[in-house]
């Protein structure tokens, strides 16, 4: 059957699966629409979770980035599990305990302060927003590959599908869709993944197999690939190339911004109990955990059968010619990812053979002159966001995977998409409108307000989506930076602190979401509008910090602002501080309460 | 809610597990991943070195092993200190 068939069979079959559920279990009441009723079994939660939290950046970009940076980008895997950590310790279970139904909740009742409840809306949109752009940009990707069609053309018609599906329910119809997402998505990540490190290990299990023997050498597998990848005039694969300093403070702050961002921290309030919620951030982060071990393989074995398709006879021969590119079935996957403009090459010397290797690796670059290749890399792009969907296709599997490849990455990125329209649209309605505006707003309009809200935000995520900051991941990476530097100093220090009163937390939030977004926007452009930077992340402001991981320096001055203010001014109201004692113990928690 | 020094127990318990969790986090992901990797890196894990399996593979099993500890723990200790849920 031809593969564009049999992608769209696949794609259909999951899509009204999804829909099917969302109608099952559709929304009626606002209390639902936020938080399912709070009936959600901590397993059942975590998966929903992990399909929440898994978006394109996961599923779509990082094995990419891995792939083609080796070690350096282990802080990806790193970053966005550990999280998980701080989530559980230090977040879950008190926000559980307390029992409202959205982080600015808590943080307005803490500090006690209406503008704190605002700057914590202001902050939740910002770091919402970005994060959806990413995933616009995975949409895209995907939806321009399996139409057959330009990137542009893929992200608006993701763009409308996307919003029909966010605006058909709320929390509850998305938790019971999740789990099926999710179900869909690890399946599609994984099959590939047991193929191809059966070809090339024999082992059934990839994050095994990463660390055994490549077959047909003998050799380990990695040790192979960082001779293959030296070879070509590349750095080595498992070596420490990259800036220390900058590696930790990137991974500091994908690790607090995980512990920040709403959508992910809505989920454990819908647990009905505080011990639950503990357990379910472990589930969660097993259902994590499933595609974090895999992808590393995925990304080393990728760029092995790269290297191997370009130089067929092995890096020291000759490299592949173009008339065995057009015609080998091997090489298929090209033509049909060339067509969405993400892949190319060129055959810059005329010699009817496509070279591919570092072309800034002066050494390197010497050695094909000599050998008469010439001194121009002929793989013009290759785009890291297109590994993980045509991984299949680069590794030869039968056509059913890669259609199942499909319905995972697209299932990726809507949850995760769907997931943060709710975040952002009850940030909006509930928050906003309802908390702050119209306090007399009825049930309806709320829900009518949520939905244009949506709205606005996919259009605004879109319209960026166009011209993104960076590949998938590195889009969202910049969200979990925002997070990272408003959000979570604020609820740590108002769980952990009883001396931190309203003033300190506005004041600490405001500088640290303020200072990050400035610093991002020096580097990326001015509401990421391209050419409007003054300064690049190959050469950043300060010492060696991107403005990916300017997070982590955010989260540090909110939070020595947020205790310089409130040591100078008065101590928080007796009865804060035994509101902050009550969420520290679980007894009492009972079922929560909205603001009306 | 208990009385005072009841609770006041119960939370310090609370951040001894907590703190000592946390170092065990940043010890696997920033120490042996990152910071501490050419330390280790005599020790070799299947065509790479400790470091770089921790940084690609461990650091998340361990993360896991934490959580799971401190739901365990902390239901204990909730249980202990007569604050559990009913």
């Amino acid at each position: 059957m031809d593969q564009f068939v049999l992608n769209w069979i696949f794609i259909g079959a999951s899509f009204a699966l999804y829909i099917g559920i969302a109608i099952w279990a559709r929304a009626g009441s606002t209390s639902e629409f936020y938080a399912a009723g709070r009936g959600v079994h901590p397993v059942v939660n975590g998966m929903a979770t992990g399909a929440d939290w898994m978006s394109a950046a996961s599923f779509i970009s990082m094995a990419g980035l891995i792939a083609f940076t080796g070690y350096d980008n282990s802080t990806f895997l790193m970053g966005w599990t550990g999280g998980y950590v701080l989530l559980a310790l230090m977040l879950a279970p008190y926000l559980r305990k307390f029992g409202k139904f959205t982080v600015s909740e808590f943080i307005g009742d803490r500090f006690y302060s209406p503008t704190a409840r605002m700057v914590a809306v202001i902050c939740l949109i910002v770091a919402s927003t970005t994060y959806v752009i990413g995933q616009m940009t995975g949409v895209g990707v995907a939806f321009g590959r399996f139409l057959e069609v330009d990137n542009t053309t893929g992200l608006l018609i993701g763009a409308c599908v996307v919003f029909a599906y966010a605006v058909f329910g709320g929390m509850k119809g998305v938790t019971y869709t999740q789990v099926a997402q999710y179900c869909v998505l690890i399946v599609a990540y994984t099959i590939p993944a047991i193929f191809i490190s059966l070809q090339l290990t024999g082992n059934p299990i990839p994050a095994i197999g990463l660390f055994g023997d490549h077959a047909a050498s003998g050799e380990p597998l990695l040790a192979k690939l960082d001779q293959i990848v030296t070879e070509l005039g590349f750095a080595e694969y498992t070596a420490h190339h990259a800036d220390t300093l900058n590696m930790v403070l990137f991974t500091l702050s994908l690790m607090i911004g995980t512990a920040g961002l709403p959508h992910v921290i809505m989920r454990f309030f819908t647990v009905p109990t505080v011990s639950s919620a503990r357990w379910s951030a472990g589930w969660t982060l097993v259902f994590i955990a499933l595609l974090y071990l895999t992808a590393p393989a995925v990304g080393a074995m990728a760029r092995l059968n790269i290297s191997e398709l370009m130089w067929p006879n092995g890096a020291d021969s000759e490299p592949v010619s173009v008339e065995m590119m057009e015609t080998d079935e091997k090489y298929a996957w090209m033509a049909t990812w060339q067509k969405t403009g993400l892949l190319g090459w060129e055959d810059k010397n005329g010699d009817g053979k496509i070279a591919y290797f570092n072309e800034n690796n002066a050494e390197k670059v010497a050695a094909m002159e000599a050998a008469g290749l010439g001194s121009e890399n002929e793989l013009t792009n290759f785009n890291r966001d297109i590994l993980v969907l045509a991984n299949p296709e680069i590794a030869n599997l039968p056509g059913w995977v890669i259609a199942l490849v499909a319905a995972g990455g697209l299932a990726a990125a809507l949850s995760t998409a769907a997931g943060l329209l709710l975040a952002i649209s009850s940030a909006v309605s509930h928050d906003l409108l309802k908390g702050q505006l119209t306090p007399n707003m009825s049930e309806a309009g709320e829900l009518m307000s949520a939905r244009i809200a949506m709205a606005v935000a996919i259009a605004v995520a879109t319209y960026l989506g166009l011209n993104p900051p960076g590949f998938a991941a590195q889009t969202v990476a910049l969200a979990f930076g925002l997070a990272a530097a408003s959000i979570f100093p604020a609820l740590m220090m108002g769980i952990f602190s009883k001396r931190i009163n309203n003033k300190g937390a506005v004041a600490g939030m405001l500088v640290g979401l303020i200072v990050t977004l400035v610093y991002i926007f020096l580097h990326k452009g001015w509401f990421f509008i391209p050419g409007t930077n003054s300064f690049d992340d190959s050469d950043p402001l300060l010492l060696s910090i991107k403005s990916t991981s300017f997070g982590a320096v955010g989260a540090l001055l909110n939070f020595a602002t947020a205790y310089f203010v409130s040591n100078a001014t008065e101590e928080p109201p007796q009865e804060i501080q035994d509101l902050v004692e009550s969420v520290r113990v679980p007894r009492g928690a009972g079922a929560a309460a909205a603001d009306h | 809610m208990s009385d005072k020094p009841e609770s006041n127990a119960y939370w310090s318990a609370n951040i001894r597990i907590v703190t000592w969790c946390l170092v065990i986090w940043a010890v696997v992901s920033f120490g042996f991943g990152i910071l501490l990797r050419p330390l280790i890196s005599g020790i070799k894990v299947g065509g790479s070195d400790l470091g770089f399996w921790f940084a690609q593979q461990g650091s998340i099993l361990v993360f896991l092993a934490i959580i799971f500890f401190y739901a365990w723990r902390m239901n204990k200790l909730d249980a202990e200190h007569g604050v559990d849920e009913q």
